[in-house]
């Protein structure tokens, strides 16, 4: 699932400035999830805005509402019809959704309400991990399983580097060393054997560097 | 044994089910302070609802400090369904520290 953190309350209210009539919008995907933007953080969030802006002796209205995605169309056309009664549309969506709201209302002023973060899974109850970085050309069958690019500091297709102790990584104690978990996997799997091929040097264009993604299908297509 | 009247009690079946949203729609209804009156730890029934409370109210100081109302209207405190003594001295205590915080910048009708 894609992952993000709640901006602080402060640098939302900086966001919003004169703006008191908001429109907070949450997702039901992927930040529900991860407990930063469904319809419990919406809540907290206008909780929050009304507790602030009651205490300023402000008048203001906060509307939630959360949706079933905001990175597909059909959901975000579904505020169409009380969107124009707001100043602002405070996304609590991934910044995939953030756009596409902004890309729907095109008139209106959209604001993201959290830092989209990583790709990743959820490690137990309340903690997150980060897996997997989209890079487009997926080698986690050479390395049982376990991603050197998402989870290695250093992104390194061949290591561990001299950073590695203990099962750690230099950078935190906390941090398993990624090519010590493939190691470690490849062992228990019994494919030793695939951490003696050298992974050649990646070509990159098929990640970000090639400039933003696309992808079609054409039979898929109405 | 007596504690302040202006304590108001809410009943719920564990202080585990109280969500953070609940205690912040008490302050956004304009009351002075909350506090949580758990069972002791380590002698949740529900095993750990006391301590999910604890955290769950450590949170929700977070929340109100960024707000400005102050981390220390809320409070958990934990004490024994045999400790009435306990509970009216939380209470009395609870209800000091707000009168020295004074009323809620929110309350509603002033």
């Amino acid at each position: 699932m894609i992952v993000g953190n709640r901006k602080d309350f402060s640098e939302i209210l900086e966001k919003l400035g004169a703006a008191r009539r908001v429109l907070l919008l949450g997702c039901n995907e992927c930040v529900t999830v991860c407990g930063v933007g469904g319809e419990r953080e919406v809540g907290v969030l206008a909780s929050e805005l009304r507790l602030y802006w009651t205490k300023e002796g402000e008048t203001f209205e906060v509307r939630e509402h959360t949706l079933e995605r905001q990175c597909d169309y059909e959901y975000i056309d579904q505020i169409r019809g009380f969107a124009d009664d707001y100043d602002v549309i405070l996304s609590m969506a991934c910044g995939a959704g953030v756009q596409y709201v902004a890309e729907a209302y095109k008139t209106k002023l959209v604001l993201p309400a959290v830092n989209t973060t990583f790709l990743g899974v959820t490690i137990e109850q309340g903690m997150w991990s980060e897996r997997c970085q989209g890079c487009g050309a997926c080698i986690l069958d050479m390395t049982g399983g376990i991603c050197p690019i998402a989870r290695c500091a250093k992104s390194l297709l061949n290591g561990p580097c001299g950073g590695s102790s203990e099962g750690k990584c230099e950078i935190d104690k906390e941090t398993d060393c990624a090519w010590q978990l493939i190691v470690d996997r490849l062992k228990e799997s019994g494919q030793m054997e695939r951490y003696e091929e050298i992974l050649p040097v990646k070509d990159w264009r098929t990640g970000r560097d090639g400039g933003p993604r696309r992808r079609v299908r054409e039979d898929l297509k109405l | 044994m007596s504690y302040p009247g202006n304590v108001k009690v809410v009943k719920v079946p564990c202080t585990g089910r109280v969500d953070v949203l609940l205690i912040l729609r008490a302050f956004e209804s304009g009351v002075d302070g909350v506090y949580l009156a758990g069972c002791l730890e380590g002698e949740c029934h529900f095993l750990r609802g006391n301590l999910r409370a604890r955290r769950r109210v450590e949170y929700v100081k977070g929340l109100l400090e960024e707000v400005g109302l102050g981390g220390n209207r809320v409070e958990m405190f934990n004490m024994s369904a045999s400790q009435g003594q306990r509970f009216a001295q939380f209470a009395q205590e609870m209800t000091e520290r707000i009168r020295l915080l004074g009323p809620s910048p929110v309350k509603k009708g002033e």
